[in-house]
């Protein structure tokens, strides 16, 4: 897997506070916190205040999540409640051929 | 809403959005539901994209209404290289901050889905791109791709539903392009959701020649053409032709066009044919149609009259050449400007596409004499009734422009005269038959006039000589006085045998 010294540089898309975007960033920070302590930056952008941000990262699901380190970019939407998804995602997890 | 400027019926029941499309605004009686979202289907290739962005570049540029194009296609160079081939110019749009093109990007392999989620971005992407360039119009170029795109079509259902009424309670008059599913307009049932206005594209071969048609499927709250009908696509965009809408009520004139030649003239009550009249020039191969056209269209050219020359056999330049040889100088026409050449492979394309390219021509060039020669030519494309039908609607077309017009047709030796023509020649107002006629081992070109409406006209067969000056007319000979019938009869005798030297 990938070395400690990695840095994780992760990007959370959303549109206003609403439920689904407070569980997203909940889900998320769990997940972050037991399996990259310490070498992660989660970045919330709100696409109700900055709706130019959106095109660049092909946003048009939200929730969004996009890691933009480790390349290459990886996106997992909803809000992030499958745990065992969302570490296959980002390749925390190997894709398993049930899955 | 903008003006329009050909005649939009009176009878405009709900505000429309003109499409700047030539011909689409008639058959939909004055454009697409303004401030609703119109469903454009068809097969690949039919046209769709193009019907779209015309529809937006048209609106920026005409009508004040800025666009948004969001494309969910995957060559976006294309698309540019594609309307940059109609002659629109979207980054010049783009520039001038009239026109916004945002390319949505959908990867189902880059994409992981976890839990619930809504297309919330998509909205603000396409709210942002509204309100940065004020747009009216919208486009969504192939908004089906999402379901490529994504698993969970219950979702991607509900926010496409919510997706158009919000497009409704924008009042943005919006296209939505689909693939043609196989029982439904789309593939994924958008016409649910959709429901002002359908129109259907279609893209058919038919004994190899292929032909583009357009229809107006539904349209709610108004009247509209309901027949298919042609269009064309090639470097001034998309011309679609209303073509049954015409009516028997044209001007008719009564003042009068020389034929080119005194002696003809002479023959049609000593002024030639009535202007915005229709002429029929038959004969068997090389009895002097062309020759005879040429000195037509020279004569209207020498008055400052604007000619245009459908060729379906010959080259331009092999026209002017021959023409050059019989002592008529077209050339300088041509260089002057007054003289257009259209010259067109009959089997190039079906029937319906070649009256579109007429109109087309028509349209562009405004002339006050038409040639085609020879129109027989067309009849090698389709059936007869189908050249008659579209005969009867080019010639429709042109009287209503005052337009006058010179056929030539080619008559075969074996056929009967009668046979052949009579499906054209009724919609014909003079009927010329030019013959070769052997009367001791040499071979005499007679012409006469079989009919012509509304005026007195000659009975007389008058041989006829190619000169240095072109053809000049000689008087009746006692010899080859003989009834008309009698000539024909003779004449395809011979020159079924000997074929002619000049066509």
């Amino acid at each position: 897997m990938s070395p400690a010294t990695d840095k994780w540089d992760l990007r959370l898309y959303v549109a206003g506070q609403t439920p689904k975007a407070g569980r997203a960033f909940a889900n998320l920070r769990k997940i972050c916190e037991e399996h990259l302590a310490g070498r992660y930056s989660i970045e919330v952008i709100d696409l109700v205040e900055n709706p130019a941000l959106g095109r660049g990262d092909q946003i048009l699901a939200l929730p969004t999540l996009v890691r933009k380190l480790p390349t290459p970019i990886k996106k997992i939407i909803g809000d992030l409640s499958n745990t065992e998804r969302v570490l296959v995602g980002l390749d925390l997890r190997p894709r398993r051929a049930s899955a | 809403m903008s003006v329009k400027k050909k005649s939009v019926p009176s009878y405009r029941s709900i505000d429309k959005a003109c499409t700047g499309i030539q011909g689409l605004d008639d058959i939909t009686h004055g454009g697409l539901p303004a401030g609703r979202p119109t469903l454009v289907s068809g097969g690949p290739g039919s046209g769709k994209t193009l019907l779209g962005v015309s529809f937006l570049v048209e609106g920026a540029q005409r009508y004040h209404e800025p666009g948004v194009l969001l494309t969910f296609e995957e060559n976006a160079e294309e698309l540019a290289a594609d309307v940059r081939s109609l002659g629109y110019d979207l980054d010049k749009l783009v520039a001038e901050g009239k026109l916004l093109i945002d390319y949505v990007h959908v990867d189902r392999s880059e994409i992981e889905e976890t839990g619930e989620y809504d297309l919330e971005g998509l909205f603000v992407r396409l709210d942002h791109a509204i309100k940065q360039v004020g747009a009216r119009r919208v486009m969504l170029d192939t908004i089906e791709t999402l379901f490529g795109g994504l698993k969970d079509t219950g979702i991607l259902r509900a926010e496409l539903r919510r997706l158009f009424r919000w497009l409704r309670d924008k009042k943005m008059t919006t296209i939505v392009t689909a693939e043609r599913g196989e029982q439904l307009f789309t593939r994924q049932g958008l016409e649910e959701y959709i429901t002002d206005a359908v129109i259907s594209l279609d893209h058919r071969v038919h004994d190899q020649i292929s032909t583009r048609r357009i229809r107006v499927v539904k349209y709610r709250g108004s009247t509209h053409g309901t027949n298919e009908y042609p269009f064309l696509i090639d470097r001034d965009g998309i011309t679609v032709l209303p073509v049954t809408s015409l009516l028997l009520e044209h001007e008719a004139p009564s003042s009068r066009i020389s034929s080119g030649l005194p002696e003809l003239d002479g023959m049609l009550g000593g002024q030639g044919f009535y202007r915005a009249s229709t002429v029929l020039m038959s004969g068997t191969a090389g009895t002097g149609k062309t020759t005879l056209s040429a000195h037509f269209v020279n004569a209207a050219c020498a008055r400052g009259e604007k000619c245009l020359y459908f060729l379906f056999e010959e080259s331009p330049q092999q026209m002017i050449r021959n023409m050059a040889s019989a002592g008529i100088d077209l050339k300088r026409w041509v260089d002057k400007g007054l003289l257009v050449f259209h010259a067109d492979r009959p089997s190039r394309h079906g029937l319906e596409t070649h009256l579109v390219e007429m109109h087309h021509a028509v349209e562009i060039n405004d002339p006050d004499v038409v040639v085609m020669d020879p129109v027989t030519n067309l009849m090698a494309v389709g059936t007869t009734a189908d050249v008659r039908s579209m005969l009867t609607r080019v010639i429709d077309y042109l009287k209503t422009r005052g337009i006058t017009a010179m056929f030539t047709s080619l008559t075969t030796p074996t056929q009967s005269l009668e046979h052949t023509e009579a499906m054209i020649s009724s919609l014909m107002d003079t009927w010329i038959l030019v013959a070769i006629e052997s009367i001791d081992r040499q071979r005499t070109r007679n012409l006469y006039v079989l009919k012509s409406r509304g005026m007195p006209h000659s009975d007389e067969v008058r041989p006829f000589r190619f000169t240095s000056k072109g053809i000049t007319l000689l008087p009746p000979a006692s010899t080859s006085a003989a009834a008309p019938a009698r000539a024909k009869r003779k004449s395809r005798g011979k020159a079924g045998r000997k074929s002619g030297s000049r066509s």
